[in-house]
C-alpha cells in the first residue's frame, strides 16, 4: 500500500478535527491556529491526537504536539511518521 | 513516615527512606495503558547506586548543579536521588520550554552537569545557541541505538560498581534552584536550601499525610514547584508510592485513576476542567429519569458532606463516580493558578475532596491551603503550619499585598541582589499578589500587583519575556501589560496579556498592520500569545535613557481607556 501524500494527509487530519470537535469543515484551515478556530485547550488537542493515530496506525508520542499550533505542521510531523 | 528534624539534607531523609521501606513499592511508571516500570523502595535503591557511584567517579562535588530536563519518569527520580546523594544542587528544568530557553537557563545556572530525554537532547544540539552549553558531562536518557549523542552519555550505562558514599549538606546549604519564570527577560532562579524542603514537607505532611500505600498520581512535571514536593519528597519519606504517566492524553489518565487506584493527585486548574467536562458529558448522556436520580443523589451527598467530606459515604451513594476515579482517592490538589469556585463545588458535590490552595516558587511550594474543614470553594485556605501570612496596607476593604514568613521561603534569587532585595524585604517575601482575609481566616486572592498573568495551565507570563517576538511590528512604539494590571479588577481569572501599540504619525491601522500582528503573535508558544491590542493615542512617557516608563503608561491607560476597548487577536 502506498503512502498517501502529504496533502492527502492533511485533508484527512482535517476533516477529522472538524467531525472530533463537532465544527463546520469550512471553519478550519492549515494555517490557522487551532486552539482558536477549534476553541480547545491543549489537553483537548491531545485527544484529537489519540484519534489521529487511531486513523493513520501510527504512534505519536505527545512531544509531537509540543509547539504546533497549525493543522500543517502537525500534518508535516504525522507525514514524516508514515 | 520519618521524623524529618533528625535530617540536616534531603539526600539523608531520601537514603534512610530506602532503607526504611525496602519491600514497599514507590514507583510505578505507565506508558499508555502499558506498565513500564514497577519498582520497590529496595528496587530503587539498587538502580541508584550505581549511578552515585559514576557521579563519584566522574569527580562530582558537594555544591555542584546539575540539571534534569525530562517528562515524568522513573529516570527523574532516579537522577534527582543520586544528585542528593552526592550533594549536588539540583536544577529542575521544564522541559517545555524551547531549546534555546533551556539553554539559557542552564549557562545562568552553570550546572556542571545535565540529565535529558534524546528527543530534547536532539533540539538541544540543533540550536544556534548549543555551542554555549558549558556543562561538563551530560547524560542522555532513550537515545536510539546509533544515534550521534554529541559527546554525551547514555544515562543507561552511565554505571559503577561499588557502595556509594553519602555527601551529607547543611540545613542552609542550597539543594535546588528552581526558576519561576522570566526566560526571555531576567530569569529568576530561586536558591530553596535543605531547610525550606524539609520544612515545607513537615507543614505539608501534617494536612494530608501520606503513608507506605498511599498512591499519588503525578501528572504536573516533576521540576514544577507542586509535583516535586507532593510527587516525590513527600511521598518518599512517607513510603509512599509515585505514579508517572508517560503521556498527558485524558483517556489514560482516566485509565490510570482506575488501575492503580489512586489516593492523591495534584492538579492545574485546565486539567480540573478537562475531567469536569468529561464528567458532565457523561451525565448529560444518561436517560432522563436516571439523570433525575444521579441529581438527587448529588443533592444528598451535598447534604451530608456540608461541613466536612465523608468519603464513605459518597461513595456509596455514587458508586459510578467514585469507580471511575479508583474507588480510592482521597483529595485532589489543585493550585498553580486562579481556579473557578465552581469547578472545584462540582467535584465537592460528587463526594471527591477538592482542595485549593496558593503557593509560588519562592516559596518553595505552598503558603496556603483548605484543610477541609469545611470545604470552601471561595478561598486558597489557610497558611500551613509554620507560615505567617500578612497584607501589607491593606485598604479599606482590607485588601493588601500579601506578604509571607516561613522556613520554606527561599534564600535569594541567584545571582540577582538587586531584584532579591525588592522582593524579600526584612525577612517578608513580597508576592505581588492582592488578597484579603476572611472572617474564618481564609486567604482570598484578589488581584496582582505585578504585571504578568499565570495562565489556566499554571504557567507565569511577564510581558517583558515576549515583546521581543513584536520588534518588526511596523509602529512607533508598543508595550506589552497584563489586562488586570491596566484594569483592576477585585478577581483574579480572566487574564490577557495587551500588546499596546501607538502608530506613526499620519499611519492608519489596517488589515496588513492587524496580519503582522497576529503572525508575530503566533511565532510564540499558545499559552504565551496576547490575547488583543489597544491602539494608544499618544507618545509613550520614557526615561531620560529613553526606557518606556510601565507605570506611568500604565496608569495612563487605566485611566483614559476601557478594558472593552481591547481588539482580541
Amino acid at each position: 500500500m502506498s503512502v498517501p501524500t502529504a496533502d492527502h494527509t492533511l485533508d484527512e487530519i482535517l476533516n477529522l478535527a472538524a467531525l472530533h470537535f463537532k465544527v463546520p469543515r469550512e471553519k478550519l484551515t492549515p494555517d490557522d491556529d487551532f486552539f482558536k478556530t477549534l476553541g480547545i485547550d491543549s489537553l483537548q488537542a491531545l485527544d484529537l491526537l489519540t484519534r489521529l493515530e487511531h486513523h493513520f496506525r501510527i504512534e505519536l508520542p505527545d512531544y509531537e504536539l509540543q509547539g504546533v499550533s497549525d493543522f500543517r505542521t502537525l500534518a508535516n510531523r504525522i507525514q514524516a511518521r508514515l | 513516615m520519618l521524623d524529618l528534624r533528625q535530617y540536616a539534607c534531603l539526600g539523608a531523609a531520601l537514603k534512610d527512606a530506602l532503607e526504611r521501606w525496602p519491600n514497599e513499592t514507590c514507583l510505578i511508571e505507565a506508558d499508555r495503558e502499558r506498565e513500564k516500570v514497577r519498582l520497590t523502595y529496595s528496587d530503587f535503591k539498587e538502580m541508584a547506586q550505581p549511578l552515585c557511584r559514576a557521579l563519584e567517579d566522574a569527580d562530582f562535588k558537594a555544591g555542584d548543579r546539575a540539571a534534569i530536563i525530562l517528562t515524568n519518569q522513573s529516570k527523574w527520580l532516579i537522577s534527582a536521588y543520586s544528585i542528593f546523594f552526592s550533594g549536588g544542587v539540583l536544577v529542575p528544568l521544564d522541559y517545555k520550554l524551547t531549546a534555546g530557553e533551556q539553554l539559557q537557563l542552564l549557562a545562568h545556572s552553570r550546572a556542571r552537569f545535565l540529565v535529558v530525554e534524546f528527543y530534547l537532547w536532539r533540539a538541544i544540539t540543533q540550536s544556534p545557541e548549543f555551542p554555549k552549553l558549558a556543562a561538563e558531562i551530560v547524560l542522555v536518557t532513550e537515545a536510539p541505538a546509533g544515534a550521534d549523542l554529541r559527546g554525551a552519555y547514555r544515562w543507561e550505562e552511565f554505571r559503577r560498581k561499588g557502595e556509594p558514599r553519602l555527601v551529607a549538606r547543611l540545613r542552609e546549604d542550597t539543594a535546588c534552584i528552581v526558576y519561576s519564570s522570566g526566560t526571555g527577560g531576567r530569569p529568576k532562579g530561586c536558591v530553596l536550601t535543605h531547610d525550606s524542603y524539609l520544612e515545607q514537607c513537615t507543614s505539608l505532611t501534617a494536612w494530608y499525610p501520606f503513608w507506605p500505600g498511599v498512591r499519588y498520581l503525578s501528572i504536573l512535571p516533576t521540576n514544577h514547584a507542586i509535583d516535586f514536593m507532593v510527587g516525590f519528597i513527600g511521598p518518599f519519606v512517607c513510603g509512599a508510592c509515585v505514579v508517572h504517566l508517560r503521556t498527558l492524553r485524558p483517556e489514560f489518565v482516566r485509565d490510570a485513576f482506575v488501575r492503580y487506584h489512586i489516593t492523591y493527585v495534584s492538579l492545574v486548574p485546565m486539567v480540573l476542567k478537562n475531567l469536569e467536562r468529561g464528567l458532565r458529558a457523561k451525565f448529560d448522556e444518561l436517560k432522563p429519569g436516571k439523570r433525575w436520580m444521579l441529581d438527587r443523589l448529588i443533592g444528598l451527598n451535598k447534604m451530608l458532606t456540608r461541613r466536612r467530606p465523608h468519603v464513605e459515604i459518597s461513595r456509596r451513594l455514587l458508586p459510578q463516580v467514585h469507580k471511575a476515579f479508583g474507588g480510592e482517592l482521597l483529595a485532589l490538589i489543585v493550585g498553580g493558578a486562579f481556579t473557578d469556585p465552581s469547578t472545584l463545588q462540582f467535584f465537592y458535590d460528587l463526594g471527591i475532596p477538592v482542595t485549593c490552595g496558593y503557593g509560588l516558587t519562592e516559596a518553595c511550594t505552598a503558603v496556603t491551603l483548605n484543610d477541609l474543614k469545611p470545604f470552601r470553594a471561595d478561598t486558597v485556605g489557610k497558611p500551613l503550619p509554620g507560615t505567617e501570612v500578612r497584607l501589607l496596607n491593606p485598604d479599606g476593604d482590607g485588601i493588601g499585598e500579601v506578604a509571607v514568613r516561613s522556613r520554606a521561603v527561599m534564600s535569594h534569587y541567584l545571582d540577582d541582589p538587586e531584584l532579591t532585595a525588592q522582593t524579600i524585604v526584612e525577612g517578608w517575601l513580597l508576592t505581588g499578589d492582592q488578597g484579603r482575609f476572611e472572617a474564618h481566616g481564609h486567604l482570598q486572592l484578589v488581584g496582582r500587583k505585578k504585571n504578568m498573568i499565570v495562565t489556566e495551565g499554571g504557567k507565569n507570563i511577564y510581558p517583558e519575556d515576549i515583546e521581543s517576538v513584536f520588534e518588526d511590528l511596523a509602529v512607533k512604539e508598543y508595550c506589552v501589560f497584563a489586562a488586570n494590571y491596566l484594569w483592576p479588577q477585585k478577581t483574579l481569572g480572566n487574564e490577557i496579556l495587551v500588546l499596546v501599540v501607538r502608530l506613526e504619525q499620519n499611519q492608519q491601522f489596517d488589515d496588513r498592520l492587524r496580519e503582522e500582528m497576529v503572525a508575530q503573535n503566533r511565532r510564540l508558544a499558545d499559552f504565551k500569545r496576547v490575547g488583543g491590542y489597544l491602539v494608544w493615542e499618544k507618545d509613550f512617557p520614557r526615561t531620560a535613557s529613553l526606557k518606556i516608563k510601565r507605570g506611568e503608561l500604565a496608569a495612563e491607560i487605566g485611566a483614559d481607556a476601557a478594558r472593552g476597548g481591547v481588539v482580541e487577536i
